[in-house]
């Protein structure tokens, strides 16, 4: 028999739902996942009723805390975080895009101040019709989330 | 009214709503007809100029001077610390003790807000890159007030170079607080930034895309020319764009009596010369008028109260 992935429950950890798809690769990486040294599934473009297409993240003994839920709600302003303990959904977190985020993301713009200053980079943000705008806080650039 | 602008950074024009705006041109306008200024004597203004500028430099030096202040700094980067490697952010930390205020060009976007940030005294932002130049749109204003007696409801055209020019940006999105109209007017290569124009669409500001200034000139209250610059075009097609937006008297005929050209200067060829005999001409009153509106910037700055000169 051909080996089989394993996509099953898991134990304790949580279910990052209702991603974007392609976001999850993102989101990976900013929660640094490789260094997760637990198991991890993505699942990436899977049908969705309402979104169409999503990706979706399982994580295996990881919470997040709010500051990373905010970061996380930057590429999933959408996204539902199932916490999960003993195979049950104990909470189910709505994702909230916070109002501003600092260092997560460098400014697009190259002539920017913050490509040659010691400085963290830091944008506003706005949610709008789904998508995120990002307006950098030094050069007033506006953005979309992914271009970032 | 308080003074909204006491003690406080002029980095971007979008720092300021509508009334500290409408304060500032007011406050410029007495200073202008000499019946009130609040000198600034014993205060000392750090003038940092990390890019070329002439006239708003000298505008701004000439205003210091003129209100009893004086001056430090420097026109010309090339004798700092910054050639030495020394960050802006310690450079602006070192001199703010200096000075009362500091004025600060640079060629990085954002740097003016980043100076403020490292800065305990009030920064001005004299230009930074492509980014903002909130001062000359202060003193735009204040000539547009000054020429048509009110700025809402104008329509405006801008001429020339949409897309990369600072004061147009700048100037956009300060007029839209008055709810103005606005024309645009360039090459197809340098257009409006979508960004600039999700914005007015968000404000609700009406504009259209033209392609010369004959098409709309009846319904014109204030042209807004802007420079040309030779190094965005191709040799050729420079000279047939820079024709095309060139300025002509006989592209006035059917101008409204009390229209005014605007420019932020220097121009190159985008005004004919003898319109500048014309009533419609008004580049060189806008350009006299940085000095009561940088006055009134750096007194309302460096002075809580403003009620008796």
């Amino acid at each position: 028999m051909a080996e089989m992935l394993s996509v099953t429950a898991i134990n304790n950890g949580m279910v990052i739902d209702h991603i974007p798809a392609g976001q999850a690769i993102n989101i990976a990486q900013l929660l640094q996942l490789s260094k997760h040294r637990k198991r991890i599934t993505l699942g990436l473009n899977l049908s969705s009723n309402t979104m169409g297409l999503k990706d979706l993240i399982k994580i295996e003994n990881r919470q997040l805390t709010a500051e990373e839920l905010a970061q996380v709600a930057v590429f999933a302003p959408q996204g539902i975080v199932n916490i999960i303990e003993n195979y049950n959904v104990i909470e189910k977190i709505k994702l909230q895009p916070p109002t501003s985020i600092s260092k997560i993301f460098t400014c697009p713009n190259q002539l920017c101040i913050t490509h040659t200053e010691p400085v963290n980079s830091d944008f506003y943000l706005v949610h709008q019709n789904q998508t995120i705008q990002l307006t950098c806080k030094y050069c007033e650039r506006n953005f979309t989330q992914g271009s970032t | 009214m308080k003074n909204p602008f006491y003690s406080r950074d002029l980095v971007s024009i979008a720092d300021f709503n509508l009334t500290e705006i409408e304060f500032l041109l007011n406050y410029a306008a007495q200073i202008k007809q000499d019946k009130i200024v609040k000198p600034a004597s014993g205060k000392l203004l750090a003038s940092c100029f990390f890019e070329p500028s002439t006239r708003t430099r000298l505008s701004f030096e000439s205003s210091m001077l003129k209100l009893g202040g004086q001056i430090i700094g420097f026109a010309d980067p090339t004798n700092t610390s910054e050639q030495k490697g020394e960050s802006l952010y310690d450079s602006m930390k070192v001199i703010s003790p200096y000075a009362d205020i500091i004025v600060l060009r640079h060629p990085r976007e954002g740097a003016a807000r980043l100076a403020a940030q490292a800065s305990d005294k009030p920064v001005i932002n004299a230009g930074d890159g492509a980014n903002k130049h909130p001062t000359q749109t202060l003193l735009d204003l204040f000539t547009i007030k000054e020429c048509q007696g009110n700025i809402d409801n104008l329509n405006i055209a801008l001429v020339g170079d949409l897309k990369y020019s600072r004061t147009i940006h700048s100037l956009v999105r300060a007029c839209a607080l008055y709810k103005t109209r606005f024309f645009f007017i360039c090459p197809n290569t340098l257009m409006m930034p979508e960004h600039i124009c999700h914005f007015l669409k968000t404000q609700g500001v009406r504009f259209s895309f033209h392609q010369s200034i004959e098409e709309v000139i009846k319904h014109l209250d204030i042209i807004y020319m802007t420079r040309l610059q030779k190094e965005r075009f191709q040799t050729h097609e420079y000279a047939m764009i820079q024709q095309q937006f060139t300025l002509q008297p006989n592209m006035l005929v059917d101008a409204k009596k009390n229209l005014k050209i605007l420019h932020p200067l220097p121009r190159i060829k985008e005004i004919d010369p003898t319109i500048d005999d014309t009533p419609y001409a008004y580049y060189f009153q806008q350009a006299a008028n940085a000095l009561p509106v940088r006055q009134a910037i750096l007194s309302a700055i460096l002075n809580e109260d403003l009620t008796h000169g």
